[in-house]
């Protein structure tokens, strides 16, 4: 996984509640067997219309937020489906991080996995951003997961938590199954211990 | 120390905890479909993995599958190249697989349990959301995501943190005409698609006592829905009844050995829950969905909310949006609106009980001429048993159209889907803006109310079918 550097970028308003995995990535697009090429399709139902023209009223369809890094969204984003599809449509149209009052669970571990940074703040802190976010002229952030700071556009700050063993995770880019591997040996006397405790398992 | 359910299976699987609270847990079951794991066995090939533990694991073509005339195989290339990549990737790991054609194949969810697969007091996962199903036999089962997938299949562990403990104690006695789909979605419309976020719920009370493991899986099933990351219910004499003798149930010694541990599983009284909700069971009345979200729920003999009646400004426009999406209007009777499509079938009423109930009902009467209505079984065993029962004929007679297993329209994957502004009584989990095709609008019901509302052609109360 690549390693998961401050940057800062354009962040698109986007207060929808509930956004659910099928409307981050309808089904229609879930037959691929590749993880890359969603990002075109990402909240396609909203995003083009029946004659698959572009909607102008959808906020990514508008400049500057067709270039968008950063989404300040609505409460539970993500619900649904487990599809990590959704994630991979997300980062492949260039969004790096999603700053929300809280998401679904298993989208929110899903984005750790694919090097997208969901951030969970307080309504106050998430509604200060999506009036910045608002200002076209001006929307861009600045993320440090280092420092688990989000720098305003008018230089102020919003800290934020994140457990430390995902931010390491994402600083280092590294790759779960390998951390897992390194624990071989206890992973084979579990199992040795739980045939004789309970061989049907 | 007194423990919950969850917290049992939960030490008992742990191989190890950092100091942060993040740990390895072993997994005892991993379900595969085609959907969600082309990526992860391509990841192990890239990274000359193999599949840890393939006796653990027990792939099916699913989601994708015709429901029709499987014989020509798969129409749609996309789909067909994705259940074709199954085939390969079972073959070349090794797993255990029952492939379209076999009559064990089916929807995941139905499968585990009637081989026996599922146990109580395992961890089980699938990349499938819908995986808390499994969790009432009293087992740890969530869904996880494609990278998880191949951690398991490479590790046959994940790596967590532990959730909270959450119990939805169900008091007082159920109406006999109220099902398990009306009891969970009145508890999502109570608690909220966010209300078990972060949480396993543990559901508990009487009425669960006196329900079948069909009934329990419909609940555990759409744990998921009100934002849990897992339902459990308390292992009884109903889940060893039923996992008795099933094919890859413990046997003979192991069987004894598996019950006495399995009778430990429930949590002990005076075990601490993080949060606690009380469901009043005689307040629950047959419910459905009228909007977009599965907690957007009113009783059968109730009414469309007036979006003006509400203050919260985003939630207001949440409920103007799906009223306008769904087609109705604000007071509107939700027995007066017509529906023009039915679907029996999903991971949550696909079972032999869903299939009967519907039958009950439909028995010598005819499907609304507006109507198209389709029965899909949950698995092919499911369909044999019904076929043997007669309950095809009665489906047939009446004007559905009885179909193969598989996920079918419930997230309209295959060619079974709606069209613009279709209107659809679902026995479904979800009702999301497009779910069951691009336009087309979702009432979730139980299947006796899907039965009744194919006969009238309107949401309807199954007393009002005679």
């Amino acid at each position: 996984m690549e390693k998961f550097n401050t940057f800062k970028g354009i962040a698109a308003p986007f207060n929808i509640l509930n956004v659910d995995t099928d409307k981050i990535i309808p089904k229609q697009f879930l037959t691929t067997i590749k993880r890359t090429g969603l990002g075109k399709h990402v909240f396609d139902e909203m995003r083009y219309k029946k004659d698959g023209s572009e909607n102008p009223n959808f906020v990514l369809n508008q400049k500057p937020y067709d270039k968008s890094n950063i989404l300040i969204a609505g409460d539970n984003f993500g619900c649904g489906s487990s599809r990590e599809h959704a994630p991979w449509a997300l980062k492949d149209f260039g969004i790096k991080c999603i700053i929300s009052t809280s998401f679904a669970d298993i989208f929110f571990n899903n984005s750790f996995k694919n090097g997208l940074l969901p951030i969970m703040v307080t309504k106050d802190e998430r509604d200060v951003l999506l009036e910045d976010a608002k200002d076209k002229e001006n929307p861009e952030i600045e993320i440090d997961l280092e420092n688990q700071e989000i720098r305003r556009p008018n230089g102020g700050k919003i800290k934020f938590k994140i457990d430390p063993f995902r931010k390491k995770c994402l600083l280092e880019g590294l790759d779960d199954i390998g951390l897992t591997e390194l624990h071989e040996n206890k992973i084979k006397s579990f199992e040795e211990s739980r045939s004789t405790k309970h061989p049907w398992l | 120390m007194y423990k919950t359910l969850y917290d049992k299976i939960w030490q008992s699987h742990l191989i190890n905890e950092q100091d942060d609270g993040t740990s390895l847990i072993y997994i005892d079951r991993h379900l595969v479909h085609e959907v969600t794991s082309p990526q992860a066995f391509e990841g192990l090939r890239l990274s000359n993995r193999k599949v840890n533990s393939p006796k653990r694991t027990l792939a099916v073509a699913d989601h994708n599958v015709p429901t029709l005339d499987r014989e020509l195989g798969i129409k749609e290339e996309d789909s067909r190249i994705q259940v074709e990549e199954l085939d390969k990737n079972v073959e070349e790991f090794q797993i255990p697989y029952f492939n379209m054609n076999d009559t064990r194949q089916g929807i995941v969810h139905v499968i585990g349990p009637e081989q026996g697969f599922t146990q109580p007091g395992m961890t089980i996962v699938c990349g499938d959301s819908h995986t808390a199903t499994h969790g009432a036999f009293g087992s740890l089962a969530f869904g996880i995501g494609t990278s998880e997938v191949e951690h398991v299949l490479a590790t046959q562990t994940l790596i967590q943190k532990k959730a909270m403990n959450m119990l939805i104690n169900i008091t007082g006695n159920i109406d006999k005409i109220v099902t398990s789909k009306d009891l969970i979605l009145y508890i999502i419309g109570k608690i909220g698609t966010a209300g078990g976020t972060g949480c396993v719920i543990e559901y508990s009370g009487n009425a669960l006592r006196e329900m079948s493991m069909e009934s329990r899986m419909t609940i555990c099933n759409m744990s998921i829905e009100a934002g849990a990351r897992a339902g459990m219910i308390a292992p009884d004499d109903v889940t060893f009844n039923y996992l008795y003798e099933k094919p890859m149930a413990p046997k003979n010694e192991d069987w004894d050995k598996a019950l006495n541990w399995w009778k430990t599983l429930p949590s002990d009284s005076g075990a601490n829950f993080d949060k606690i909700v009380d469901i009043d069971a005689a307040k629950v009345t047959q419910t459905i969905t009228w909007g977009t979200s599965p907690e957007e729920i009113v009783s059968i003999d109730g009414t469309v909310p007036n979006p003006d009646k509400i203050s919260d400004e985003v939630k207001q426009n949440k409920i103007k949006r799906s009223i306008e999406y769904m087609g109705l209007t604000p007071g509107q009777k939700i027995s007066d609106v017509e529906i023009n499509t039915v679907f029996i079938g999903s991971c949550t009423n696909s079972r032999i009980e869903d299939i009967r109930s519907a039958a009950e009902i439909i028995k010598g009467k005819k499907v609304s001429t507006n109507v198209k209505a389709l029965v899909v079984p949950g698995s092919g065993l499911v369909k044999k048993q019904a076929e043997e029962e007669g309950l095809d004929v009665i489906f047939k007679h009446a004007g559905f159209e009885w179909r193969e297993p598989g996920c079918s329209m419930c997230l309209a994957m295959n060619s079974d889907k709606l069209n613009e502004g279709d209107r659809c009584a679902s026995t479904s989990n979800r009702n999301f803006e497009g779910r069951q095709g691009k336009g087309g609008r979702t009432h979730l019901v139980s299947p006796e109310i899907a039965a009744a509302s194919a006969i009238t052609g309107k949401l309807t109360d199954p007393r009002n079918v005679t």
